[in-house]
């Protein structure tokens, strides 16, 4: 019937707008800040040659300043090495817990998951003022490794997530048969159970690493100067001396991140119809 | 003197919650080279005694010894013992080749000894050519002959199964029945196996421990437990028995009298027994006769109420004693099958058929006794724990009956 099929086409076209609109919401100002730091003027706004498409109403100068300037070339630096070596320990302590929690001889187990879950839940701010309190107790705070202490913690519950999960679909009879068959623990570990959470773990140490790489909160609370990182740079550049620049540095995480959601994209695939999936 | 036995089993109790006891008091050897099964129904403690066995369980209480020294504290790699687990257990990310080497690089095995290895293992489960596929690019018979393959190939003496065969169909199931038990004659090993299986227990085993609630029924080569059952619960677990409940009217050293709601049946005790006793009989359908009067010591009438062609042989169905379903199994052989439904038979059978045993109504009763060794098999009446009297209900009557008897 034609009234019936109208309906439902109405129907199809209603739920297709309104997923579009939502998308646009989410998505649009990261898009608007693309072309806009392509803009020759020293200005947020789209400028008339921008509008009008002309050339020479666009320029890499942001690109350029950002590079040669060497408060954001330290800013890197110190995202770069606070987020690689926080992730590592994240992934190092939040496997060993992840693989401790899957043990059938855990006890109160719900009890301490969601202990070393808890700093993906408490609210950022609350975390960082207690941070910031106890680490100036201990010398700490305007330290690079206190605030790798700081986002290894922020990063852990990614890892322990993950991993708990890939471990969810292993038979843990296998690390019996490897222990019957006169493997220790440790090679227990490396030759069976490693080579299978794999995809589990890189995952999780990328999430760290990303909970890291754009986090700001914890890096007011506990950075100096010298451990200003690219997001406190940014945060810095729009309250202090507002430049187009941080708009060149803004497209830039957005490619970074497409880049790392694609790496774990393309984990997950792998993972689920190769040598885990059983 | 006799060497220690290469599996011994010392007063073992094991309990995971602190309150219910899986296995309770198990005293049990296997001696080298034997083919030793654990038999029982889901949940009786078979897995549990495995797992104790290979170190991956620690008793509640007891000890195990492995060749006369205790492995209280030794890890389950220190053991060298091969494990067939039930879901294989293969490593799904390493070729066969890898999974059977796994074992023998752990052990640091030189890589030329190492080939020559895993070619003679995969000769022995007749897998030679399979050896770069993953675990799950075979069959669910080729991953259980690899997982057997991976257990022998460090050449372990003693081999631990807990239920191989479970997941394969039935013609697989006995063909790997046949090759397990090759395997193991050939290697000389020691296995010790696990199932629920009867009639595979009864196929392999030289010997068969019957297991029960945790408890062991009865320890015995296979055509012992098919033709001396001990225990009311093994009767009725081995193969098919007509089972018949009454109390002892009489009782002598080489027989007793069983009144029953049908009769007074005549019978040999198995443990010894007074008056007053409850007991329960046992008779095979198989040694039960159609006859003419005088033949045999316990003969009744009965009416036919069914009969079930099977082929070669026939079950009638009566009701005698009190028990409705009374099998009686006649080989089809000219003039037998003239019965007909409905038709008034005599039935007999003699006394050494007939065994009368302690009525434990399901096996909650005293404990087994003289649970080890081949020997001491004989039919002397051994003076088992007497079952508790006073109970009412003894009309009520059961039959044991499995469609895969033997
Ligand atoms: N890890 C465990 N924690 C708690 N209880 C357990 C555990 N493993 C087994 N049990 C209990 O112990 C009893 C015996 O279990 P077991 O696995 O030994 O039986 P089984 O004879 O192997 O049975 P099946 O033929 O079903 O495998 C069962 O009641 C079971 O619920
Ligand atoms: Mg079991």
């Amino acid at each position: 019937m034609t009234g019936h099929n109208l309906a439902e086409r109405l129907g199809r076209g209603l739920h297709l707008a309104f997923c579009i609109v939502v998308f646009s919401f989410l998505i649009a100002p990261m898009l608007v800040v693309v072309p806009l730091s392509f803009n020759a003027e020293p200005y947020f706004t789209f400028s008339q040659g921008m509008l009008a498409l002309d050339a020479d109403a666009y320029s890499l100068r942001w690109y350029r300043s950002v590079i040669v300037n060497e408060e954001w070339r330290l800013a890197l630096t110190n995202s770069l090495f606070i987020g690689l070596v926080a992730a590592a320990l994240a992934t190092v302590l939040g496997v060993l817990a992840a693989l401790g929690l899957a043990s059938p001889a855990m006890p109160g187990r719900a009890f301490v998951t969601g202990l070393l879950i808890s700093p993906m839940i408490t609210p950022i701010i609350i975390s960082a003022a207690g941070m910031f309190f106890f680490y100036s107790k201990l010398g700490l705070s305007q330290t690079h490794l206190g605030l790798i202490l700081a986002h290894a913690a922020l990063g852990t519950p990614f890892v322990v997530i993950t991993v708990t999960a890939t471990l969810s679909g292993f038979d843990q009879n296998l690390a019996r048969a490897a222990a019957s068959l006169g493997a220790g623990p440790f090679a227990v570990f490396r030759r069976v159970q490693l080579p299978l959470i794999a995809p589990g773990v890189i995952a999780g140490g990328l999430f760290a690493f990303a909970a890291s790489f754009d986090e700001v909160v914890t890096v007011l609370f506990l950075g100096g100067l010298e451990q200003r990182t690219i997001p406190r740079q940014m945060w810095a550049g729009i309250r202090e001396q507002i430049s187009p620049e941080i708009l060149a540095v803004a497209t830039f995480l957005v490619a970074f991140v497409l880049v790392l959601l694609g790496v774990v994209e393309c984990l997950r695939k792998r993972g689920g119809q190769g040598p885990v999936g059983r | 003197m006799q060497s220690a036995p290469h599996v011994e089993f010392r007063g073992v109790s094991k309990t995971y919650d602190g309150r219910t006891m899986v296995v309770r008091d198990l005293d049990l050897r296997v001696q080298e080279g034997e083919f030793f099964t654990l038999l029982g129904p889901s949940g009786s403690g078979k897995t549990t005694c495995l797992m104790m066995l290979a170190g991956f369980e620690a008793p509640s209480s007891g000890e195990i010894r492995l060749s006369g020294r205790s492995v209280q504290h030794l890890p389950p790699r220190k053991r060298g013992i091969g494990v067939v687990f039930q879901n294989y257990a293969l490593f799904p990310h390493m070729t066969v080749r890898r999974n059977l080497a796994f074992p023998l690089e752990v052990r640091g095995i030189s890589a030329a000894s190492r080939r020559q290895r895993i070619r003679q293992a995969l000769e022995v489960v007749r897998l030679d050519g399979f050896e770069d596929r993953r675990p799950a690019e075979l069959s669910g018979g080729q991953q259980q002959r690899v997982a057997i393959a991976r257990a022998l190939v460090f050449n372990p003496s003693l081999v631990l199964m807990d239920e191989p065969l479970g997941a394969l169909d039935r013609r697989l199931r006995e063909e790997m029945q046949f090759e397990i038990r090759r395997m193991q004659q050939d290697l000389g090993v020691t296995v010790v196996y696990v199932t629920h299986d009867q009639q595979e227990a009864m196929a392999m085993s030289s010997r068969v421990a019957v297991f029960h609630r945790g408890h062991i029924q009865q320890v015995a080569a296979p055509e012992t437990l098919y033709e001396e059952p001990e225990r009311e619960f093994v009767a009725s677990f081995i193969g098919d028995n007509n089972m018949l409940r009454g109390h002892v009217r009489k009782a002598e050293r080489d027989f007793c009298d069983v009144e029953t709601p049908g009769g007074t049946v005549r019978a040999f005790p198995v443990h010894g027994c007074r008056p007053g006793d409850r007991s329960v009989l046992a008779i095979r359908p198989e040694r039960v006769s159609l006859t003419k009067p005088g033949v045999y010591t316990n003969e009744f009438e009965a009416v036919v109420e069914d009969i079930l062609f099977i082929g070669d042989h026939l079950r009638l169905r009566v009701n005698l004693c009190g028990n409705p379903n009374f099998i009686v199994k006649i080989q089809n052989t000219v003039g037998h099958s003239a019965v007909l439904e409905g038709d008034r038979v005599r039935i007999g059978w003699s006394v050494m058929d007939c065994r009368a045993l302690p009525d434990e109504e399901g096996g909650s009763g005293p404990t087994p006794v003289n649970q080890q060794g081949t020997e001491n098999r004989s039919r002397s009446a051994v003076d088992a724990g007497k079952p508790k009297t006073g109970r009412t209900n003894d009309s009520v009557l059961a039959q044991s009956h499995r469609e895969d008897g033997v």
